[in-house]
């Protein structure tokens, strides 16, 4: 079936307990390659699990993933990423004591068969220190280059983690809560970034802001207490009745 | 035939029972504060050093015992509270801290206790032997195995069924919280440590007339310590007390029917646990 | 050595003219010092090796171990036995005492690697005291606490007017082998793979979601670290003429990781310096005390509590450098 194989992401029957715990129940759904599909739901929903799950990071209890017609069920996370598959994380996650420039290497080197070699001294890379820089300036941070990942402010912290994702042209790119933490300006800044991506990344991607979500979303899924119970596009979801119930009380700020 | 056999295990479930008062305390310490203590075979040394100065001194073994513990908690609590508490949740910085106190202490024994390998004479009371079936067998090791199986029933009951015991799942669980819920962690973790301490330190006196003390007796120690929470799990009471015996058992036979390689005997069981379940048998992490 | 980016990698010292200056210093020294003292930089280029080895380890990779030593001590005993019992020549004995030590590392690091931590700083302990005591228990192989005396010193095998045994030419042969070690490890730690490393340390999750295989190689980089220090540990031994367990033993791993620590763990220099400062400060103190582990204990605990970045770390208050390569 041509437009089987053609979905980036089918998750199906997925399954994730911790002992007693049931974090994610029975979650199915299908992300088509291009789409810009956005989770939310409350606090303890699920979502990050789900996207450990399908980032490797944690085993599945049961169910399965399938990433462009390949099953990646049981494939460790290294692997995964380097099918195309990358994420951002909810805790900004870069290399603190390398700098800007260097974290971008790592993840230019990923892609590079010569990652392995153990010769050939990085700083005489030019063509890759190239690259990196010409990465960097294409989101306006190329002065930020040579400072310390550390050193530099959350909100640009924030956008390297996405540009670090960026750096191997995933074909699926997973963000967690990307602009949890940002000030009204960063996060107008890092929504831009979203929006500017091409639509050869299909993009699945956590969200709490409300209006964020709404404004990304192509279509939105609901979890809630760890199962999918609300699916559809922008205008539906807003005014699906179970979503609206669950969210009465809790504005987004 | 059998009589062997039966003297032979029994030596190894007293010695591991020794082992588990060390492991125990290892594992109440990293359990709680996170921390890998190195210094734990010297508290095992200068316990029985300290014991045997005292029962020179006094003649009385449950004095040299009392007062060998005593010191060496105090000396525990000590360190926890001035040097380790300056390093608070860096875990690599305490474990090089413990590194250090371990050659300090074994290098100061030396100088005030000599090279000479001593042992600490059994009390007499339990100086004789029992007669089981074709054979007889000391006092002093059946003691120390109802002994071992009296600590571990109070440790358990200390850690499951006290206030205590829940206060230190809190202090584990989270400490902001603990904290906040009014919990004295930081003395909590002084206490502990020196606890622990007091445990390695009382199994050093115990150990004397059996083990003997000497110089290298706190590498040797803390490394059948270390192979003991290896295979049971650090951080576990129950593993700390079936490592214990199992590490006893192995020396012993180890020991006997390989004089050279005893060290195997530990060695393979060891990777064996590495191998299949890395945490230990009843670890966590 | 300074490029067109270097900015953007981060300041480094300025080594070109420190490294001409000692370069033609080593090759001079013999003319200058006494045997006693070209001893004394011969025990200080090897330990300096051997603390750039556990430099790779826990410095670059982020992977403090606290049995190093078994390394060093595996490859001495493997190339003293060679060389005494079986009189064989160096160019089998040293390579056969690296291989081993390297065998050693894929066996414990296949071990030690599914644990992180003061597990694996545990583990890494207690597979090393266990060597300790294989060697110091086996009799019949290792002599036991007797050791192996009269380890002869390296037979080239060339016909050459000098003999390694004479301390400038076994001088000699040490200079080489370290330099050559030194530059392969300088090598290793500015190319890719050396930066994945440090990426490792800095963050195994975010290398994990780049696509790197981290654990293949955190047991590369613990193999690799115990191959270079089984070069020096079989230096020392053919030195002295002699391997015992003490090659082995936890204070000797001690020592080392305090180099490293010591001079400033990831920069591969602070650890040189960290070697060169305590082989000195062990032979003076040696001189007048037996005192010599107490001293360890107290430096331990002085460092962790006040300089744990070493000395290079105190350094970086008054200059913003990172590291070298």
């Amino acid at each position: 079936m041509a437009s089987y194989a053609m979905s980036a992401l089918i998750i199906t029957n997925l399954s994730r307990n911790f002992g007693g715990l049931q974090a994610v129940s029975n979650v199915s759904f299908t992300v088509e390659a291009g789409e810009r599909r956005l989770m939310i739901g409350p606090n303890g929903a699920g979502k990050t699990t789900l996207f450990n799950i399908l980032s490797g990071a944690l085993a599945v209890s049961s169910g399965s993933v399938v990433l462009f017609g390949r099953d990646i069920t049981r494939l460790p996370a290294y692997a995964r990423a380097r099918m195309g598959l990358a994420r951002t994380f909810q805790i900004t996650n870069l290399f603190p004591r390398l700098t800007v420039l260097e974290n971008l290497l790592l993840a230019l080197l990923a892609a590079e068969e010569e990652a392995h070699s153990p010769y050939r001294p990085v700083r005489a890379n030019y063509s890759l220190i190239h690259r990196a820089n010409r990465l960097l300036d294409e989101w306006d941070l190329g002065a930020i280059a040579g400072k310390g990942a550390k050193e530099i402010a959350y909100g640009q912290q924030r956008q390297i983690d996405l540009v670090l994702a960026l750096a191997a042209r995933p074909k699926v790119l997973l963000l967690d809560e990307p602009t949890a933490g940002l000030s009204a300006a960063e996060v107008v800044r890092v929504v831009g970034m979203i929006r500017s991506l091409p639509r050869n990344i299909t993009i699945l991607m956590i969200e709490h802001d409300m209006d964020v979500a709404f404004e990304l979303a192509d279509r939105v899924s609901v979890l809630h207490q760890g199962h999918l119970i609300a699916e559809g596009g922008v205008e539906a979801i807003r005014n699906h009745p179970q979503v609206r119930e669950i969210y009465l009380g809790l504005d987004d700020e | 035939m059998m009589n062997f056999w039966l003297i032979q295990t029994l030596n190894g479930i007293s010695f591991g029972m020794l082992l588990f008062l060390l492991a125990a305390g290892l594992s109440l310490i990293y359990g709680l504060m996170k921390v890998l203590n190195l210094t734990h075979g010297s508290f095992y040394l200068l316990g029985g050093y300290v014991g045997l100065a005292v029962l020179h001194l006094s003649g009385s073994f449950v004095l040299a015992a009392l007062v060998g513990s005593f010191a060496i908690a105090a000396i525990g609590a000590i360190m926890e509270r001035f040097f380790l508490r300056r390093l608070h949740l860096q875990e690599l910085p305490q474990a090089l801290l413990t590194f250090g106190f371990l050659f300090i202490f074994s290098d100061l024994a030396t100088v005030i206790w000599g090279t000479n390998p001593q042992t600490i004479p059994k009390p007499t009371i339990l100086a004789g032997a029992l007669q089981l079936g074709g054979f007889f067998y000391p006092y002093y090791r059946l003691f120390i195995i109802v002994l071992g199986l009296i600590i571990a029933a109070v440790l358990w009951w200390l850690q499951d069924g006290t206030r205590l015991g829940a206060m230190m799942r809190a202090s584990v669980d989270n400490e902001e919280v603990a904290r906040a819920l009014g919990i004295n962690v930081s003395l909590l973790f002084t206490l502990v440590f020196g606890f622990g301490a007091f445990l390695a330190a009382f199994g050093g006196v115990m150990g004397g007339p059996i083990v003997g003390v000497y110089p290298g007796a706190d590498f040797d120690v803390m490394l059948l310590g270390f192979v003991v929470v290896i295979i049971g799990g650090l951080g576990s009471l129950k593993g700390a007390l079936i490592g214990g015996l199992a590490v006893g058992l192995l020396d012993n036979f180890g020991k006997v029917f390989f004089p050279e390689l005893a060290l195997f005997t530990i060695f393979a069981p060891m990777v064996v646990i590495l191998a299949l379940r890395p945490a230990g048998l009843f670890g966590r992490e | 050595m300074s490029t067109p980016y270097s900015k953007q990698l981060g300041l480094r010292p300025r080594l070109g003219p420190i490294a001409v200056v000692a370069t033609v210093a080593l090759l001079a020294l013999p003319y200058v010092l006494s045997t006693y003292h070209l001893g004394l930089v011969v025990q200080m280029m090897i330990f300096a090796l051997f603390a750039m080895s556990l430099d790779l380890l826990l410095g670059y990779a982020g992977m403090p171990s606290l049995g190093h030593a078994a390394y060093f001590g595996i490859s001495a005993y493997t190339t003293g036995l060679l060389a005494l019992r079986l009189s064989l020549n160096v160019w089998l004995a040293l390579p056969a005492g690296l291989v081993l030590a390297g065998l050693t590392a894929l066996l414990f690091g296949l071990l030690a690697l599914r644990t992180r931590g003061s597990y694996f700083l545990m583990i890494t302990l207690a597979l090393s005291q266990v060597v300790w005591g294989i060697a110091f228990g086996w009799r019949s192989l290792t002599g036991g606490d007797d050791g192996l005396p009269d380890v002869p010193r390296p037979a080239l095998g060339l016909h050459l007017p000098w003999s390694l045994a004479d301390s400038t030419p076994f001088y000699y042969f040490t200079l080489v082998l370290v330099a050559l070690a030194l530059s392969l490890l300088v090598g290793i730690v500015a190319s890719p793979f050396g930066y994945a490393l440090r990426g490792i340390r800095e963050s195994e999750t975010r290398m994990i979601a780049l696509g790197y295989n981290v654990w293949r190689y955190k047991l590369a980089a613990f193999v690799l670290a115990a191959v270079f220090a089984g070069l020096p540990g079989s230096l020392y031994a053919y030195y002295n003429r002699f391997v015992s367990p003490d090659y082995l033993h936890v204070a000797r791993s001690a020592e080392v990781l305090l180099m490293v620590i010591l001079g400033g763990a990831g920069t591969l220099i602070g650890p040189a310096v960290g070697a060169v400062l305590i082989v000195l400060l062990e032979n003076v103190i040696s001189a007048y005390t037996d005192r010599w582990l107490l001293l360890l204990g107290i430096i331990y605990v002085m460092v962790s509590l006040f300089a744990p970045s070493g000395l290079i770390g105190l350094l970086r208050e008054f200059r913003p450098w990172r590291a070298t390569p």
